[in-house]
């Protein structure tokens, strides 16, 4: 078939565009849906339909993705007409109040600056002995408990919540609230007025919190906000509550799943477990934290742009206005960028994968992220060298419908 | 090997100071690459042609020699 051909046949969107997001095969809970490596292999450019009968382009090559999503002429703007939104309570909730990750430059680069020095490597490692007394605490909590325990709830939430509460300066004590609105916003079946509510009741929290470190300033990350960029009349109130929630939801609800399914998926690859448990090599615990990221690719809806120009990739034109999903689940287990892409090997370099998204929209608490997953699962096995699931895998709830990819429970025992 | 870093695209990953701490580092208030040696001694090449593979912003660029 000749490249023109090609460009033809899937310019249009066909009426069997093939429905997205796609389930996975069962008893496969770490793979991503087997129909993304069949369009993978045949049709790694192509249009599917989405919930709302829209047909974005789906790109599910681990290359065109990287290309895709640092070319400039692709927008993460959600108030865009044609932006690809992952459910009707995402769109409601995005195009009225867009964070910097749904704007472009200028605007994005300004905004996302003002947030970005408490992420950096050295700020961040300095944080590490706080979140192994964090870790190490709650360990102690869950072995002088009872078991079966649920890991979610005893350690995979909290750890990521303490520290994100200590960063930003809300309270622990407020948890369960910002905890239950979270999953309601990341719930792809949370209707959309109940999503609209839990954003509202979020930023109503997080706009006084900041009212009160404008009185009172500390030293975390809202009063930083509070003291110098709302008093100095660079950003709204509601501007920095927003700003405030984004990292609130981000920082706790993905690495609590990534530490969450990340355990499964160790206890289910028991060679791979061994090897971590056994070593204390932080380059080998920081490569499994990568391999992990790369192999479970938390954030399964894909990163969702839409074309700004007409932009030509290999022998296919997408139209300026349409939408564009990146699908890195898929991305990460390419063969031309990851040899045995779907085996988990801590011992490979992985750490190319497009986990945290590409381009200037990268995660901006990865190195966060990669701290906490280090100290996590560096200590948890070691600490609890019999832990194992307290379950038949297949009765593990799976979040198969939610925008970030894990586990509601996970039983655990030792 | 001559590196070259763009400040304004950098987004603050800190994914090129994880990968060659001996070249790049951040600036204190706001995360922004540094360059802290521009010409790089030969055993740090990979390090540093991974720094700038893995930098989202396309933000370093490397001369080999």
């Amino acid at each position: 078939m000749s490249a023109d051909l090609v460009t033809s046949m899937s310019d249009t969107p066909p009426a069997e565009a093939p429905q997205f997001p796609m389930p996975r095969a069962t008893g496969c809970p770490f793979d991503p849906p087997p129909f993304l490596r069949t369009l993978q292999a045949d049709a790694p450019i192509t249009r599917v339909r989405l919930w709302d009968g829209s047909a974005p382009w789906l790109i599910s090559r681990y290359d065109h993705q990287r290309v895709l999503l640092s070319d400039p002429r692709i927008s993460a703007d959600a108030a865009h007409p044609h932006y690809p939104h992952a459910t009707t309570g995402q769109k409601e909730v995005k195009k009225g109040m867009r964070t910097f990750i749904n704007m472009d430059d200028p605007e994005h680069a300004r905004l996302r600056r003002m947030v970005t020095a408490p992420f950096s490597i050295k700020r961040v490692e300095a944080l590490r002995p706080a979140i192994q007394k964090i870790v190490d605490d709650l360990i102690d909590d869950m072995l002088a408990g009872p078991t079966p325990v649920d890991l979610v709830q005893a350690f995979a939430l909290p750890v990521p919540s303490l520290v994100i509460s200590e960063l930003l300066g809300v309270p622990y004590a407020d948890h369960d609230f910002f905890q239950q609105n979270s999953r309601l916003l990341v719930n792809r079946d949370t209707p959309p007025d109940e999503a609209m509510a839990a954003q509202h009741r979020l930023i109503d929290y997080l706009d006084r919190l900041i009212a009160d470190k404008l009185a009172d300033p500390g030293e975390d990350l809202l009063s930083y906000l509070a003291a110098q960029r709302v008093a100095t009349g660079e950003l709204s109130r509601q501007e920095a509550a927003l700003m405030g929630r984004l990292l609130l939801v981000a920082g706790h609800e993905t690495t609590a799943n990534m530490i969450a399914l990340g355990t499964l998926a160790l206890l289910q690859h028991p060679d791979q477990l061994a090897a971590l448990r056994e070593t204390d090599d932080p380059k080998l615990i920081a490569g499994a934290v990568e391999e992990l990221l790369r192999y479970l690719t938390i954030v399964h809806g894909g990163r969702r742009r839409v074309a700004l120009e007409d932009i030509e990739i290999d022998g296919h034109t997408i139209r300026a206005g349409e939408g564009v999903i990146l699908a890195n689940d898929i991305g990460n287990r390419d063969a031309t960028a990851f040899a045995c892409p779907d085996r988990l090997d801590i011992h490979r370099d992985a750490r190319r994968h497009v986990a945290f998204g590409f381009g200037v929209h990268q995660c901006l608490g990865q190195p966060l992220a990669r701290v906490e997953l280090q100290v996590v699962y560096g200590t948890l096995y070691r600490r609890i060298p019999t832990l194992r699931l307290a379950v038949d895998l297949d009765l593990v709830p799976f979040k198969h419908d939610a925008i970030v990819y894990g586990v509601y429970e996970l039983p655990v025992a030792w | 090997m001559k590196v070259f870093i763009d400040q304004d695209k950098c987004v603050a990953s800190g994914q090129c100071v994880l990968a060659a701490a001996d070249v790049f580092d951040q600036r204190d208030e706001d995360g922004v690459v540094i360059l802290l040696n521009p010409d790089p001694p030969a055993e740090l090449a990979d390090d540093v042609r991974q720094a700038a593979a893995v930098c989202p912003a396309l933000a370093i660029r490397v001369e080999e020699e």
